[in-house]
């Protein structure tokens, strides 16, 4: 078993003559809670739609999951879950009709949907709405039924992508309880985010800024590396730091 | 290919298109009501002609010739003036669609067996209309003059004279509802397929739900067949309904097999919904869909030869037509439905259908894959 669960190497990707992600380098060790950071429009997104097989690199190699970045992107998507910073299941549809079909979609064998169904509506909180139209959920809500649908299938890696952006600060705390959960059972979780404060959650960061790595490494450790003058400074000084660094 | 993935897909798609409250009239009663609409509004028969008359000869001969206008169910005498002039102002209100005058040596003049003159305005701002409405009047006049003959040398004339006996087959009335009606069917089956599989991918896109798809192993060609079953069972069990009503309200002849035209109508959508993936892959919102959606439809209606006359059309406009997949089962369906023919004789449009049908769906698919891709 491969101990990287990620593993990229001068990946680009380019939009015209425009480079959203220019020549990056990093590894995900299997088991850890992996942060991206950056300022909007830094190439977060775009990163993280490389790695799920959304889009494809201009150049550069990787792989996830020990699957091939530019053949393999099939058998990545059926390994990984992916949750977008938008919400993206369907509002019509009830919490379980968009489970049963995410069921339906991932092949999951259907004599366990009963099981699995069980098992999301348990993690997620939402037995007691299981029937009503998604649309009426308040915003946290609908991020949990989210983050069930895109672990039905059992994915080794996780894909987050600004997860908790618009939610409240409980729901922020119950869900990064709910990650460190699943960490323990053999998940890979792979988040962008630009809370700093969530930052702390992750156990090896990556921040970037206009398509290049800037800083990697434990957030303590990038927060002394970068301001070794100042011992009371915190990962969001850290971060103003090194985002004015890159300008001139 | 996953039987269970396109199963589940046609499954949601069909709780999506049926929880929405607005689709309901879509689905059902508006086609209906279309069909009704249609099928009153959509014809070009002309049945009350209203007159303005100015008689002024006021004899019994002219009083004959508008007494043989009156006797007449389809013309309406609602003016008797005395000022010609006020035939113009009629006509300009819309008042009545037709003005005759008498002049006042109508009589004198065909006592001396001499041709009277009379004169009839028509409004031609209708041309279709005033034509029809003309020769009614002409084949009035016609008879009065007949008459006339006869009286005046008392016997029947019929001396090697072409006596046409006219049967018109397959819609002996020249009903135009007859001729209308069916092509009504194909056109909503139309409008609704275009529309539906246009959407049904729009909206996924505009909602963001698309993304959360892409990251599944789903494949492109389950995607299609999830996207278009459902609409190809909803067009059918359309089609049904659709006909039913025509033969029970509008009493239209179902000669031909309901299977043919069934069959028919799976080669049409073909067309329809490979259309539909196409608009939806070159659309973002599903305003610029319905939009899209247009730019097809009309040139279709208009090509199509159910209002205007193939026939008539130029040379290389006709050779456009047979691009039109509308023009090939109006044929058929207007074929099946008054004459009962059969695949014997509507095979080259079964062919020309099959094989328009088969390109604009490949290349549809082929599009639709690279833009998921």
């Amino acid at each position: 078993m491969n101990s990287e669960a990620v593993a990229v190497r001068d990946l680009v990707k380019r939009f015209g003559t425009f480079t959203a992600v220019d020549h990056i380098t990093f590894s995900v060790r299997s088991g850890e809670i992996f942060g991206f950071l950056g300022p909007n429009g830094a190439g977060k997104s775009t990163t993280i739609r490389m790695l799920c097989g959304i889009i494809i690199p201009t150049s550069g190699s990787g792989h996830v999951l020990g699957f091939d970045l530019f053949t393999e992107s099939e058998r990545i998507k059926q390994s990984i879950g992916y949750m977008s910073q938008k919400f993206s299941l369907y509002l019509d549809l009830t919490p379980k009709e968009n489970i049963r079909f995410y069921l339906g979609i991932y092949r999951v064998p259907p004599d366990s949907w009963d099981a699995r169904m069980e098992w999301v509506f348990k993690a997620t909180r939402l037995e007691s709405v299981r029937d009503r139209p998604t649309g009426e959920l308040p915003p946290g809500w609908r991020q949990r039924l989210a983050l069930g649908c895109a672990l039905l299938h059992r994915p080794r890696l996780l894909f987050l992508d600004e997860p908790t952006s618009g939610v409240d600060p409980l729901t922020r705390r119950h869900f990064w309880a709910f990650i460190r959960e699943l960490t323990r059972e053999g998940v890979t979780v792979f988040v962008t985010t630009h809370y700093m404060d969530e930052a702390q959650h992750c156990d090896r960061i990556v921040m970037i800024n206009a398509g290049q790595i800037v800083a990697m490494g434990q957030p303590a450790e990038i927060v002394r590396k970068t301001l070794p003058d100042r011992p009371r400074a915190d990962l969001g000084d850290a971060f103003v730091a090194l985002m004015r660094k890159g300008r001139p | 290919m996953s039987w269970l993935r396109i199963k589940e897909l046609v499954r949601k798609e069909f709780i999506q298109v049926f929880r929405d409250r607005r689709n309901r009239p879509i689905l059902v009663v508006s086609p209906l009501i279309q069909l009704i609409l249609f099928g009153y509004v959509v014809t070009t028969d002309v049945r009350d002609i209203r007159m303005g008359v100015v008689d002024h000869s006021k004899t019994p001969e002219s009083r004959r010739l508008l007494e043989a206008f009156d006797a007449n169910p389809t013309f309406r005498i609602l003016y008797r003036l005395e000022d010609p002039r006020a035939l113009d102002r009629l006509l300009l209100r819309r008042r009545v669609d037709l003005g005759i005058w008498i002049p006042p040596g109508f009589q004198a003049t065909l006592r001396k067996g001499k041709s009277a003159a009379v004169q009839i305005i028509a409004d031609g701002s209708m041309s279709n209309m005033a034509g029809v409405r003309i020769a009614y009047a002409s084949s009035v006049v016609e008879a009065y003059n007949m008459r006339v003959l006869q009286k005046r040398y008392r016997r029947k004339i019929d001396f090697g004279e072409i006596d046409l006996r006219v049967r018109t087959w397959y819609n002996p009335n020249l009903d135009s509802q007859f001729y209308y009606v069916p092509g009504i069917v194909a056109f909503l089956v139309m409008l609704l397929t275009l529309l539906l599989t246009s959407m049904a991918v729009v909206r996924e896109k505009e909602a963001g739900t698309m993304e959360q798809l892409i990251v599944t192993p789903l494949k492109p060609s389950e995607m299609i067949l999830g996207k278009t079953i459902p609409f190809i069972l909803i067009a059918q069990a359309q089609m049904i309904l659709v006909i039913l009503f025509a033969l029970a309200w509008f009493r239209i002849p179902m000669k031909g097999s309901a299977v043919l035209l069934l069959g028919a109508t799976g080669l049409f959508l073909l067309s329809t919904l490979g259309i539909g993936l196409f608009i939806s892959t070159v659309s973002r919102t599903q305003q610029q869909a319905v939009m899209t959606n247009f730019f097809f439809i009309i040139p279709f209606f208009m090509l199509s030869g159910f209002v205007f006359p193939i026939a008539n059309m130029p040379f290389v406009v006709r050779v456009l037509t047979h691009l039109d997949p509308l023009r090939h089962f109006l044929v058929i369906i207007r074929g099946v439905f008054l004459k009962g023919t059969g695949i014997a004789v509507l095979w080259p449009q079964f062919l020309e259908m099959a094989i328009l049908g088969g390109l604009v769906f490949i290349g549809a698919v082929s599009r639709f894959r690279k833009r998921l891709d």
